[in-house]
């Protein structure tokens, strides 16, 4: 494929560049493969330039790199001699360009050692052309489970390629995304065999139904049991997406209740899951369980940090809120996460999103989580019953560390009790599978009733689409207009009502919210500061 | 309404004073009997080293001066020697020299006449939520019908007391162990100010006083002299509204209060109080029987639950009934439904409170 520089047959490849005006004699090879980078969720197209031209034998990779990258030099080495193939003993300069953005990871292992290849003639150029590779190499040339395979293969697919190379683990994940031959390979001499035009091995087949893998999957909401008030409260949450305080006692369930709130949730849709797949595929734990389809739920300590909980980091990656975009995020002890954590995540629950911005870099990273939260109701956490050895002083002091702009974006507050001996035994309780179908019914008939206006849920209804899209009988306004009057009720709090009674009928397949659906919604308010000087402490 | 000069000098003494005061205590020193002393008796029994000084500046004082601080704190005030001050404080040896009042005047000068009823409420500030609203109901069922609610603006019950005197409407006093216009405590700020725009705060010590330890009992003296009838709510076996009680009882008044749970140590205080002859006090009609005579005055009704419809009625029953939580309300998630819509609408028609940890309380 070289070509000598006297040779005067016209170029047949386009990326072989022949530079005779500055030294006629002296050949320089010029490969280039394709990979993708992933900035935030963003993949990012790098092209991988390798240059081999005669002097002292050297391999310098530039364009920006981290460690992983610079020590990917060592890997290359070593696969490609493992493999069989032949190191050559020219001065190698590989860039990744374009050099402007930072390259992280070992992702560009696989491209680096193609693109070597293919300067040396050890591999053919036509298909390294139109296929995209990425993955990591161990000495041995095996190929590397690679995070972010989901997202390199969206960007292969937007950059027009005609496929991509990737692990075989990823291959699954990597599949989810049409229009894209994706091959999944073992080893440096497969893609070197794919490569040269052998038959390209079909992705393995996604298990029925696809989920992922590990937690979550054998809870359900019949074990929870002498709570109904909280199921039911639960099943709202999830037929509205509404955020969600439990308050109660130690030890009596809260947890346990939270957890199975993806159970009842809707299954995500295809692109749902396929946007929840990337940001775990990016940032979540390395797995090669393909689509994820379950909604994620995600319980940080409480002892995170503010860029841990919403995303950053000098190279800004997402944190807990994204990684429970479209799921649940639960926060447990919510009066013990520091101020600015929680403060951090104001702007997620408003706009569903966080901008991080770093230096001259700015990342979007979706966070449409709903938020549940557990507190106690005072520092003992037995407010109200004899037990309580709090100073009034103590709980207010509690209470005072949840005010605030967080406590506003929740709809639904829940005590919760210790429940009645009777009741542990008995197993009345709702399972999940049947609050899910209620859940989903209530969906749909929010979608049908929202369709155009751009929200999904009556949690995000605005005021203005309040106004718009809910209807209710005058009975209904009088008892909200009784509330109000009576000091009951503050004016987001009245809106906050107004959301949670929609979901009620909804969940009642009433189209019009009646008085009920209003009484139970207030019943699930929070207790708002009353005007009058109030008893409470 | 005005206060002398004589008096005023007191109360410049007995502030300039507080320090020895307390520290007296400290000491043993019998409170009342230390502030039933003549000036230069009390100067002499707690003065100690600053004797001299003090005295001078007592025989230094200038009461214009300390009317000017009256005016620009915006506060009146009475002295014993004065009208407008309370016919059943004349009698008591420590009575204050001055009361100060924050407010409406009118509130302390209707207590000028001997048989002006006027009744205190006092208890424990970590009071249950039964016992706040039972506070509430009296202050309510007694402003309303036109008796002075007496009380000191403490955390809980005091406070209760008075929130049921605003909700009517009706005459409420609250006694501060601070200046009048120094709102304690700071977290009642909002009840002070309610307090302060329609009805009155009144305090024996000079204007911006911080109150000191020993102030609370002297707080306490005042408010079981200015009432006809002293009502413990809630009191535990060492409570500070004891103090008021056997203050009340060494005057000579009627001391009441409502009876508790036998085993419960909120009400140990009280519960001991009726053992020894206390007036038995359940709601705002037994305090007015007390205070104006037998059937002189019929307490405003809580709101009735014969009016309500059969669910309702089966519903509130329950909650009476000590069944005052969802959970303990209702088996499966839709009786849940029910309960909660239930709760609300209760909670609405003014026969339930949602309290703290989601329990339901009976509205008196």
């Amino acid at each position: 494929m070289r070509r000598s520089g006297a040779d005067p047959a016209p170029i047949l490849h386009p990326r072989v560049v022949f530079c005779n005006a500055v030294a006629p004699s002296v050949a320089v090879v010029l490969a280039q493969a394709t990979t993708f980078t992933i900035d935030g969720l963003v993949p990012r197209r790098i092209a991988v330039e390798v240059d081999l031209r005669r002097g002292l034998p050297a391999f310098t990779i530039v364009g920006r790199g981290d460690a992983a990258v610079r020590e990917s030099r060592e890997r290359v080495h070593a696969a490609l001699l493992n493999s069989g193939f032949s190191f050559p003993q020219r001065r190698i300069t590989v860039n990744l360009a374009p050099a402007h953005l930072r390259k992280i990871g070992p992702g560009f292992d696989l491209a680096t050692a193609c693109g070597v290849l293919a300067a040396s003639e050890q591999l053919a150029l036509e298909q390294l052309e139109r296929w995209a590779v990425f993955g990591e190499l161990s000495l041995s040339g095996e190929l590397r489970l690679c995070r972010g395979a989901l997202a390199v293969a969206e960007g292969a697919r937007a950059a027009g390629l005609e496929g991509l190379l990737v692990p075989r683990e990823c291959a699954r994940e990597a599949a989810l995304v049409d229009g894209l031959r994706v091959a999944g390979a073992a080893s440096l001499r497969e893609v070197a065999a794919i490569l040269g035009g052998a038959p390209v091995p079909t992705p393995p087949d996604l298990p029925a139904g696809g989920a992922v893998a590990g937690e979550g999957e054998d809870l359900d909401l019949a074990d929870v049991c002498g709570h109904p008030g909280a199921i039911r409260a639960v099943t709202i949450a999830a037929a509205g997406g509404h955020n969600m305080l439990l308050s109660g006692p130690p030890g009596i369930g809260k947890t346990m209740l939270a957890r199975r709130l993806p159970t009842v949730l809707p299954a995500l849709n295809r692109d749902e899951a396929i946007e929840v797949t990337r940001i775990h595929s990016i940032a979540g734990a390395p797995s090669s369980g393909g689509l994820i389809e379950r909604r994620p739920l995600r319980a940080p300590h409480h002892t995170i940090s503010p860029p841990g909980l919403v995303g950053g980091g000098s190279l800004p990656a997402p944190g807990e809120a994204s990684l429970a975009h479209r799921g649940v995020l639960f926060l447990d002890e919510l009066s013990e996460f520091s101020r600015c954590a929680l403060e951090a995540l104001r702007q997620p629950l408003e706009d569903g999103q966080v901008t991080i911005v770093r230096g001259q870099r700015r990342v979007v990273f979706p966070t449409a989580f709903q938020l549940v939260a557990s507190t106690n109701p005072c520092p003992c956490g037995f407010a109200g019953s004899e037990r309580c050895r709090c100073t009034p002083g103590a709980i207010a002091r509690h209470r005072g560390r949840l005010s605030g702009p967080l406590l506003d974006r929740i709809d639904l507050l829940v005590d919760m009790q210790r429940p009645e001996a009777g009741a542990l035994q008995s197993n009345v309780g709702a399972s999940s599978s049947e609050v899910h179908d209620a859940v989903r019914e209530a969906r749909e008939r929010q979608s049908v009733r929202l369709s155009g206006s751009g929200v999904l849920t009556n949690a995000r209804l605005s005021s203005r689409l309040l106004r718009e899209h809910v209807r209710a009988e005058s009975a209904a306004h009088a008892t909200l207009r009784r509330a109000y009057a009576e000091g009951e009720l503050s004016a987001r709090g009245h809106e906050r009502v107004l959301r949670v009674a929609r979901t009620i009928a909804d969940l009642d397949g009433c189209p019009r919210v009646c008085a009920h659906h209003v009484r139970e919604a207030l019943s699930l308010r929070q207790h708002d500061a009353r005007p009058e000087p109030g008893l409470a402490a | 309404m005005s206060a002398c000069d004589d008096c005023l000098r007191r109360t410049a003494l007995v502030a300039a004073l507080a320090p020895h005061v307390e520290r007296a205590r400290r000491q043993q020193r019998h409170l009342r009997e230390l502030l039933a002393l003549a000036d230069d008796e009390l100067l002499a029994a707690i003065g100690g080293e600053r004797r001299v000084e003090l005295q001078r500046a007592h025989s230094m004082f200038r009461a214009s001066v300390a009317r000017g601080h009256l005016e620009r704190a915006g506060l009146h005030a009475t002295c014993r020697h004065g009208d407008g001050y309370p016919s059943r404080l004349l009698h008591a040896a420590d009575a204050p020299a001055v009361l100060h009042v924050a407010g409406d005047p009118q509130r302390l000068t209707a207590l000028a006449h001997a048989d002006a009823a006027a009744v205190a409420i006092v208890g424990a500030r970590r009071a249950s939520l039964q016992g706040l609203e039972v506070a509430r109901g009296l202050g309510r069922g007694l402003a309303a019908a036109g008796v002075t609610v007496v009380s000191g603006m403490a955390l809980g019950i005091d406070s209760a007391a008075h929130v049921g005197a605003l909700e009517v409407g009706g005459p409420t006093l609250t006694v501060l162990a601070g200046g009048a216009d120094v709102p304690y405590p700071s977290s009642k700020r909002s009840l002070y100010r309610a307090l302060v725009g329609a009805q009155a705060a009144v305090s024996e010590m000079p204007p911006g006083m911080r109150p000191w330890r020993w102030a609370f009992p002297a707080r306490n003296r005042t408010i079981a002299g200015l009432a006809s009838l002293t009502i413990v709510v809630e009191a535990t076996e060492r409570s500070g509204s004891l103090i008021t009680a056997e203050i009340a009882q060494q005057l000579g008044r009627a001391v009441g209060a409502v009876p508790g749970p036998v085993a419960a140590p909120r009400c140990a205080g009280t519960n001991a109080l009726l053992r020894d002859g206390a007036l038995v006090i359940r709601n705002a009609q037994d305090a007015l029987d007390e205070a104006l005579g037998i059937g002189v005055a019929t307490a405003l009704r809580g709101r009735c639950a014969r009016e309500l419809q059969s669910p309702l009625r089966a519903l509130l029953h329950e909650v009476e009934n000590g069944r005052d939580t969802v959970a303990a309300l209702a088996g499966t998630p839709a009786e849940a439904s029910g309960a909660l819509s239930g709760l609300a609408e209760l909670e609405l028609l003014g026969f339930l409170r949602r309290g703290p940890g989601g329990r339901y309380t009976r509205l008196l």
